[in-house]
Order: C-alpha cells, then structure tokens, then sequence
C-alpha cells in the first residue's frame, strides 16, 4: 500500500519533526519532550476513559451507576454484578455463550487460514490463465457493501434449512470470503523471493510441496496476523449470528447481551456492564498478549481494526 | 502434481523448448485453478450469485413465503416517497460527511505528534489504537448508551463545566454528535497507517525546508501532505466505505428501531428493518443495490479526483 519507494533514513535524530537540531538547546529540547508527553498523557487519559470506566462501573453496586457517576472510584467494589452476569440469560448461562462464541471464532480461523492461504498461493505464485481477471474481482469484493449479498444468501439458506446453525456463519470462512485475508497473504507471498520456487522445482517438488512445505513454514507471520484478526472479527460479530440464530442455547456473546439489554431493560446496569466486560475480555487479552503483531499488521497491511 | 525430473529441470523458461513449456503451463493451470477453488467457489456462491439474484429481487415484490412478483421499478421509485428511506439516507450522509473527515483529521494530527524518536512511542500508539479493535463491538455501544444516557457520566461531566446539552441518547438533535464521537474515538486504526507512512518520508526533505526557512505550516502543505497523500488517499476510501456500514452500534444503541424521533435510522439499519423485520426483501434488495451504486460512485469519484491530490514518487512502480 505505502507507494513511496524514495530510500529512507539520514541522521537519525533528523526525523523529528520540526526540530532542526544544530539551533536548540539541550533545555529547549527538554521542554519540548515535557510537552509531548504532557498532551500524549492527556489524550490517554481521554481514550482509555470509556475502558476504564466500564470496568470500574462493572464492579460497582447499581446504585452509582445509574446516578451518573463520572469518578472511576467506588469505596464499594464488589464482584456481584460478575456473579449476575454469570447466571446468563433467558435459562442459559454465559458460560454456554461464551463456548459458542469460542466455537465459533475457532472455526473461523480454522476455515480462515485454510482457505485463504491456498486461495491465496494460486494468486501469488502460480502463473494461469485468468489470474489477474480473478485477483481484481477479489480486490473488488474487499469495496464491496456486504449488505448486497445478505439477503439472496438469507433466502438460499433458509431454503436449505440451515437457518439457526452455524453453517451460514462459518461456511465463508472455509470458501475465503474475507478478500481482506486473501490479499494480506498475496501481498505477503508476493515478497518471498521466487529463487525458492525455482529451486523446488528443480529438484522435482510439485505445488503441493512448495506450498506446505516452502510457503506455509514462511508465511508464519501473515498466518498469526490473520488467525488474530479473523478470530477477533468473529468474537465481535453482530450481524451474522443477529440475522441467522432464533434460539438463546446457540447464541454467541453479542447476541446473548443484546439479549440482556432487552429483557433487564437498564435496570440491572451493573450486570449488564460486567457482562460487556466478559465479552470483551478475550479481546482485551488478546490485544495485551499479541499487541506488537496487531499493531504492525495494520500498519503494513492496512488492516481494519 | 508430481513432474517428470526432465520437465522440472528446465530453469529459465525462455529457453526452454516449446513443448515443455506448454505442458508446464498445463499442469500450472491446472494448479492453479484447483489451489483458487475455495476462494472461487465462495466467490460464486457468496458473492457473484447473491448479487445477481438480488438485483432480481430488487425489481420484485418478495416476502420470503410467496414466491417473487415482478413489479418493474417500482421498488426504485417508491423509495424516494418514503419519507423514513430519505431520513435514513440523511442520516448516514451526515454521518459520513462529518465523522469520516473528522476522524481522519485526528488520526494524522495524533500521527503527527506521534512521529518522533521520543520514548513511550510504542505505548502511545497501541494505548490510541485499543478502541479500533472494540469499539464497533456491542459492548461499547452499550457503554456508549449507558455513558450518554439522560444525566450520565458525560453530561455530568459537561455540566460541571456549565454545559448543558439536554442529553445525547434521548435527544434527536444530539445522537449524532454522538456517533460521530464514537468513530472519531476509533482514529487509533488509521492514526497506525499515518503512522507508517509519515515513517517513509525522507528526514532530509524536511532538513533542507528548515535550511530554506520553511516553518512547520509550510513543511505540512509543502512536503508531508504531497509525500503522505497516497495513504491519506487509502485510508480516505476505506473509512468512507466502512462509514456507509455502520450498523452494530446504531442497531445497540436504539434498541433496533432507529430512535429518538429517527434520528439514528442508518441506512443498513433501515434496510435490516425492512428485510427482516417487514420482510420485504424485494425492497430492501433495492435499497441494497442503491447503496452499491452510491458506494461504486463515490470510490469512483475519489480514484478519479486522486488523479489530481495524490503524488506518486517518481521511481515508485
């Protein structure tokens, strides 16, 4: 995506924007790092503040909520509101939520990286007639409004009875169709150096082989980048499961919640938020645990958070 | 896909004699188009069917239990007489308008800032970049309902400072503003592709305008908006494409119905409600393709204008 092939890099320090350093001293330069961090620290505190007062609210009793309690502070953190959410919804527990959520985001990465990476060596590595007709109609997709197709694939669906499963909400993800995912390995193959093919080749390996046993083993970055992404897309997923599941027992997360919205009406603020918080959880400690990998795959890749 | 050793020990294709070469262009298409299967298979009974036979349905009166009649343009032409279509249509054109740029806005501003060799960068920017990864998801829009509720933490907030807006979720005149404050808090994703990019422009660029006496509006104008404006360009079609989407929050935050008054009816709200809860699908397979239309034109539009805003290094491809 970034098209700037100029060469990179002079004096190190010279990067700093506006800051020639030949004309400041070493106290103006002091200040200047003080006010950067004064406005970074402030712009933190701004961001994390939806965060972190849902997670103080979750452990807060109902009663300093729903007042409109600005403070992140309570004298009367307990764990109660978790022990609610717990209990779950409509007679399922959140427990039995949250395995349908993990089922589900499993699957997606499973079919996701199956799927897309093979889809994604015929693009990358094999010459055929068609190929780039085929690629620009899969970077058409990525443009494409998914609310075109919904529909027709409600209906056909429906007609197959595949309504209330998982297979309407799993079966794109082994047919690669998340072009996002397919592009990332193209882009990814395409600057593995051809020599390997070659050289396979010339020692008899097939396809087959230069794929698992060549590509695959070096495309371990683009594979945990992906594996992150499509199981975070799945664990938020909304539409999906909203469209294609009636009954509470194979409600993922999102659902389940929306859910507890409807039938708590607000008046449970405090289990409603906790149960917020556990959705988010996995995500919370995906993004702590895989942080350097997500960040650097979307500034290299483009991706969506 | 095993190959004979003679056909495999060729090494440059030119050379090689023309009979090898055709067959190896057999056995890669072959290859090749049984590697694309999943991707081609999905493409054809995901993508390209649906559409075709959504284009059908859009011409079509369709409950989903008779079968479809045809009804020409009528779908079309009823549309622009209903008056909760035109809101809808309002509605996410305000927000795509405002919140798009807006977000944008912060993102480069934030990237800038961020663009220096100073310690702490790295927490910074995955600390910004958090609320991407959620803040579509229905936790947040709950927080989000529960934090601009009527005398919630942020009026609240407000008005320890004096202001009083009359409340956000309750108040038509203020759900805007309060979506577009919860993709404006989501600028973390495109701030990190800013980010990138600002990284590439060569530091002597900017050394040699300080030689010239450029001060930093000139160096912005001059050197990081040419030099950035092919990601600028990227992250301009993808926001606004994604803007069109939003669904997730806007279903979350008005309990499905689009409240108060209609003013958080989006567009893919409103053909939900029309697909799935009216069940005409004929309808909303008209309001899906008009959407297609806007978005193809708008990308459009921004690829041709690009033309003339987006610079390319001479030496990039």
């Amino acid at each position: 995506m970034t098209t700037m092939a100029t060469p990179t890099q002079s004096s190190p320090d010279a990067q700093v924007l506006n800051y020639n350093p030949k004309s400041e001293s070493a106290g103006a330069k002091r200040a200047k790092s003080t006010i950067f961090h004064v406005v970074a620290l402030a712009l933190t505190a701004v961001v994390l503040y939806p965060g972190l007062w849902m997670i103080a609210s979750a452990f807060k009793p109902n009663a300093e909520i729903g007042g409109a309690n600005t403070s992140l502070w309570s004298n009367n953190f307990s764990f109660d509101n978790f022990v609610t959410a717990m209990e779950g919804i409509g007679g399922v527990s959140t427990l039995q939520f949250f395995t349908n959520s993990l089922v589900l985001a499993l699957g997606a990465v499973v079919g996701t990286i199956l799927s897309a990476s093979v889809s994604a060596y015929a693009f990358a590595r094999i010459k055929f007639p068609g190929r780039s007709i085929f690629f620009g109609m899969m970077i058409a997709t990525l443009l494409l409004p998914f609310h075109v197709v919904i529909i027709p694939q409600y209906i056909v669906f429906q007609q197959l009875g595949l309504v209330d499963t998982y297979v309407p909400l799993l079966i794109g993800k082994f047919l690669a169709a998340d072009a996002f995912f397919v592009f990332l390995m193209v882009q990814f193959m395409r600057n593995l150096p051809g020599e390997l093919d070659e050289a396979a080749r010339i020692d008899g390996a097939g396809h087959v082989r230069i794929f698992t046993s060549i590509m695959l083993p070096l495309m371990k970055p683009a594979l945990i980048s992906t594996s992150i992404f499509s199981f975070i897309w799945s664990w938020n997923d909304f539409l999906g499961p909203l469209l294609y599941l009636n009954t509470p027992e194979k409600y993922p997360l999102p659902l389940a919640l929306r859910l507890f919205v409807d039938q708590t009406q607000s008046s449970d603020y405090g289990a409603m938020i906790a149960m917020s918080v556990l959705a988010l959880l996995p995500v919370l400690i995906f993004f702590l645990v895989f942080q350097r990998y997500i960040v650097e795959g979307v500034s290299t890749q483009g991706l969506k958070g | 896909m095993t190959q004979s050793p003679t056909l495999s020990r060729r090494s440059t294709q030119s050379t090689s004699p023309l009979p090898r070469k055709s067959r190896q262009q057999g056995v890669d298409a072959r290859a090749g188009y049984t590697f694309l299967l999943p991707w081609l298979l999905g493409f054809i009974a995901l993508t390209v069917g649906p559409m075709i036979s959504s284009l059908y349905l859009s011409f079509t009166n369709y409950n989903l239990f008779d079968p479809p009649k045809w009804i020409g343009l009528d779908n079309y032409t009823s549309l622009f007489q209903d008056e909760r279509f035109l809101q809808s249509v309002g509605v996410t054109v305000s927000y795509v308008v405002f919140g798009t740029p807006l977000k944008l806005a912060a993102a480069l501003a934030v990237a800038m800032l961020l663009n220096s060799k100073r310690r702490g960068q790295g927490f910074y920017r995955s600390a910004f970049y958090a609320p991407s990864l959620i803040g579509a998801s229905v936790s947040i829009a709950i927080v989000w309902k529960a934090m601009f509720g009527d005398s919630g933490p942020v009026d609240q907030g407000l008005s320890f400072f004096g202001i009083n807006l009359g409340g956000w979720v309750g108040n038509p005149g203020m759900t805007m503003p309060m979506f577009i404050l919860l993709t404006v808090w989501q600028f973390g994703a495109p701030m990190v592709i800013f980010l990138a990019g600002l990284k590439q422009i060569p530091a002597d660029l900017y050394e040699a305008a300080s030689m010239d006496g450029a001060g930093p509006v000139r160096k912005f104008f001059n050197i990081t908006w040419p030099m950035l404006s092919p990601v600028i360009f990227f992250n301009l079609l993808m926001e606004t494409i994604h803007a069109f989407q939003i669904f997730n929050s806007a279903y979350i935050i008005s309990n499905g119905e689009g409240g108060p008054a209609g003013s958080t009816l989006f567009y893919t709200l409103y053909l939900y409600l029309r697909g799935f809860s009216d069940f005409r699908m004929g309808y909303a397979s008209a309001m899906a393709w008009l959407l297609l239309i806007v978005v193809g034109i708008l990308t459009l539009i921004i690829f041709r204008t690009s033309k003339s805003w987006v610079h390319y290094s001479g030496d990039a491809k």
